[in-house]
């Protein structure tokens, strides 16, 4: 019997079939044609041409954040891998697992500066959980599947794999072998939380008279939403999600007193920094939400779960903490509550909540929306929420819309938000919209954005058209990088330097151009119609150009070095 | 404080690079590092003498163990140990003096000439960074060092205690 033998480019192919990969997001180039040969004679999986690879990666990570499933990108050497940066450091800001396959030069030009040639995996090592120079033919298979193992398990986040141009050439074969299960003596992440750690937490908790739960993205990574809003109903605790954990308990929850942090709640920044004791769950102590670090909750027990070690006393000093998968620990907790015979300290929840309510009623949120004047972004979302029913995927862009949709859509379950929370990415939201709606065709999927992200990643409209990706882009249109502007004002005096944007393009043309249908909103009576309108075209893409007030700023607002709870609730008036 | 890190990590490509690049990236001292591999040759042992407080070393300990590559790390400070550095030395010996003197140093610290020249010694000497370093002093006292060169420090840990795989 004589084994088969395939090609390098045959075999990431299988390979990649045999993890069920179902789309794979790209650009082709002279080093991954090889690669781009065997896609072609093949239809188990999906290529999808974007026109930026910075689009690619966002669209995979779009999808991944969307649907839990690996997002697997393309690029050719050099230029093509180098476009991928910006998106690779997305996702691993913000943890999602995503493999890149990068071409690269023939081994025997590696570093001779060959035509396309960087060395990408030396470009991509700080924003990385791991890479691969593979330069053996017959490791691809394995090589293949560590990344997807790497990527998918503990703290999730992109793996690069480099594949030189000639591991994928016609001429060079070898026989195809696969290991799924993979083990590695090096990478063993933890999953369950040490015994002795939850015994600790639960006595934490059970002599709590003022808990908070504060929750984040590690929630929406894990599907771990049923099994917190279990234990928040359990524990009768306040809940607050970061900008990245939104959806992990629904914004409706009557425990929820919404997103803490810079724009966070006033209710929410005030519980934290009351608490006395705070369950910290698959959070990072990110400075967006801390504000300074030694004025931070200075009279709270924390206990802090996360998955990833070095995020656990990083900034803020964990007293207990637990290094497992989030999931696990909350069921550990649960079990150990139960097992305590654990009851509610009913007296001190009643002075807890009447506090909350308090300050939930100081609050201020809001913004005044007066007839006949500018239509205030708040206002758009609003909208927005009402038509959709709340159940829309929502991909932002960077920038207040992104502050005001994260406060105005409350999201009732995970990985409905999909926002660029750790590295702040303008021009994500469009590409990650596209790949959530090429997850969910039937969903309303909308792109939230601005004048300024939009035009980051505009080009995509092309690949919308290519692939009937009907998404609902709306623009709050301010004519100006809106949260550069509202800093400007605040801190410098109002003096706009390079905030202003003085030659939009007409988007309602240049969305037909691409042949999709553009709809321009300017005045407050018509911005309920001409949404729905928006919404009730299925079979298009619909750009909505919605002009807004380019004078309103994001509210509350921490002030700059304080307290948690130190913020600016409106223009001027400090909570 | 000084402390000295062992780290057991997969020897293969890049995987130096890793480290290195996470020291740099997140601002971690590094005073000096060894690498080569170990009687298993698949694993390579790295040496890394960092300086930093309790925070910073629970950080760069942390650190170190995430990266996918690394299988172990200790800090050898922690506990009772061997440290070693090598250090070779070139210095000006030019008249019968001279050569006497350094010859008499080398001596009282116990190191060995392994080159001689027209007019220079080339000495080696094991020991702590510390010795090694009052070596030097010693020796720049006097006599002029040409070139010298300290391999930075390797150590175990005493007793029973091994870190392998």
């Amino acid at each position: 019997m004589t084994t088969e033998l395939f090609t390098g480019a045959e075999m990431v192919v299988k390979a990649l079939s045999a993890l069920k990969v179902k789309y794979i997001f790209g650009y082709p180039g002279g080093s991954v044609l090889d690669l781009y040969d065997a896609i072609f004679q093949q239809d188990e999986i999906e290529h999808i041409l974007v026109r930026h690879e910075q689009a690619a990666t966002h669209m995979a990570d779009g999808y991944t954040r969307a649907t839990g499933k690996v997002g697997v990108v393309l690029a050719t050497s050099g230029p093509g891998a180098t476009n991928c940066v910006t998106g690779i450091a997305t996702a691993y800001m913000d943890s999602i697992p995503m493999v890149i396959l990068a071409g690269q030069v023939p081994t025997a030009l590696i570093g001779n500066d060959a035509f396309q040639e960087t060395d990408i995996v030396g470009c991509t090592r700080p924003i990385i959980k791991h890479s691969f120079n593979c330069r053996d033919l017959a490791d691809i298979p394995n090589v293949i599947a560590k990344a997807f193992y790497i990527a998918n398990t503990g703290r999730p986040g992109p793996v690069v794999i480099e594949l030189p141009k000639d591991l994928l050439i016609p001429q060079n074969k070898a026989p195809f072998h696969i290991e799924t299960n993979v083990k590695m003596r090096s990478y063993n992440p933890n999953i369950k939380g040490h015994p002795k750690q939850i015994r600790k937490a639960v006595k934490t908790i059970n002599e709590a008279k003022k808990l908070v739960v504060y929750s984040g993205g590690g929630i929406v990574l894990a599907d771990a939403a049923a099994l917190l809003t279990q234990l928040v109903e359990t524990l009768k605790a306040p809940i607050t999600n970061t900008l990245m954990g939104l959806g992990g308990i629904s914004g409706l929850h009557e425990n929820f007193i919404g997103m803490l942090g810079m724009h966070g709640s006033v209710e929410a920044n005030k519980t934290m920094a009351n608490a006395d004791v705070i369950l910290a769950l698959g959070v990072r102590f990110d400075d967006r939400v801390t504000n300074n670090v030694e004025k931070f909750c200075p009279n709270a027990t924390i206990i802090h779960v996360d998955i990833d070690p070095t995020s656990i006393s990083k900034t803020i000093n964990a007293h207990v903490p637990v290094v497992g998968l989030v999931d696990v620990v909350m069921q550990q907790i649960l079990d150990e509550l139960v097992a305590t015979k654990f009851t509610p300290n009913e007296a001190a929840l009643q002075d807890w909540w009447q506090q909350i309510h308090l300050w939930r009623d100081m609050r201020h949120v809001g913004y005044k929306q007066v007839v006949g004047e500018k239509i205030k972004p708040q206002r758009v979302i609003e909208a927005m929420y009402k038509i959709t029913k709340g159940e829309a995927y929502v991909a932002s862009d960077v920038g207040q819309h992104q502050m005001f949709a994260a406060q105005y859509y409350p999201f009732a379950k995970p990985r409905q938000w999909i926002n660029s929370g750790g590295a702040g990415t303008m021009g994500f939201g469009l590409p990650a919209a596209m790949g959530a709606k090429l997850a969910f065709p039937d969903k309303h999927v909308i792109c939230i954005t601005g004048d300024g992200s939009i035009q980051m990643n505009i080009q995509e409209l092309s690949t919308c058209m290519q692939y009937s990706l009907p998404v609902v882009i709306i623009t709050l249109n301010n004519r100006s990088l809106g949260m550069v502007r509202q800093w400007q004002d605040m801190v410098y005096d109002g003096r706009h330097a390079s905030s202003y944007m003085e030659s939009l393009p007409d988007f309602i043309k240049l969305a037909e151009a691409y042949g999709h249908v553009g709809i321009k909103i300017d005045t407050l009576d018509e911005l309920d119609s001409k949404l729905e309108q928006a919404f009730n075209i299925k079979n298009k893409l619909v750009f909505v150009d919605v002009l807004v007030d380019e004078k309103e700023h994001v509210y509350p607002m921490q002030i700059r070095q304080g307290a948690i709870d130190d913020m600016w609730v409106s223009k001027g008036v400090k909570a | 404080m000084r402390h000295i890190l062992s780290i057991l990590l997969e020897n293969e490509a890049g995987a130096l690079s890793r480290i290195v690049g996470l020291f740099s990236q997140r601002a971690f001292n590094i005073e000096s590092l060894t690498v080569a591999p170990t009687d298993d040759n698949t694993l390579s042992r790295i040496t890394i003498a960092t300086i930093g407080d309790d925070r910073v070393l629970e950080q760069i300990v942390k650190q170190v163990n995430k990266l996918v590559d690394v299988i172990k790390i200790t800090d050898l400070t922690k506990r009772k140990h061997v440290e070693r550095e090598l250090l070779l030395v070139k210095v000006a010996a030019v008249s019968d003096k001279s050569r006497t003197e350094v010859k008499r140093i080398s001596d009282i610290f116990r190191g060995a000439i392994v080159d001689i020249g027209k007019q220079i010694y080339t000495i080696e000497l094991t020991g702590s960074s510390d010795k090694l370093t009052a070596f030097i002093e010693t020796l720049n006292n006097e006599t002029e060092i040409i070139e010298s060169v300290r391999s930075g420090c390797v150590g175990i840990a005493r007793g029973e205690k091994a870190l392998r795989v």
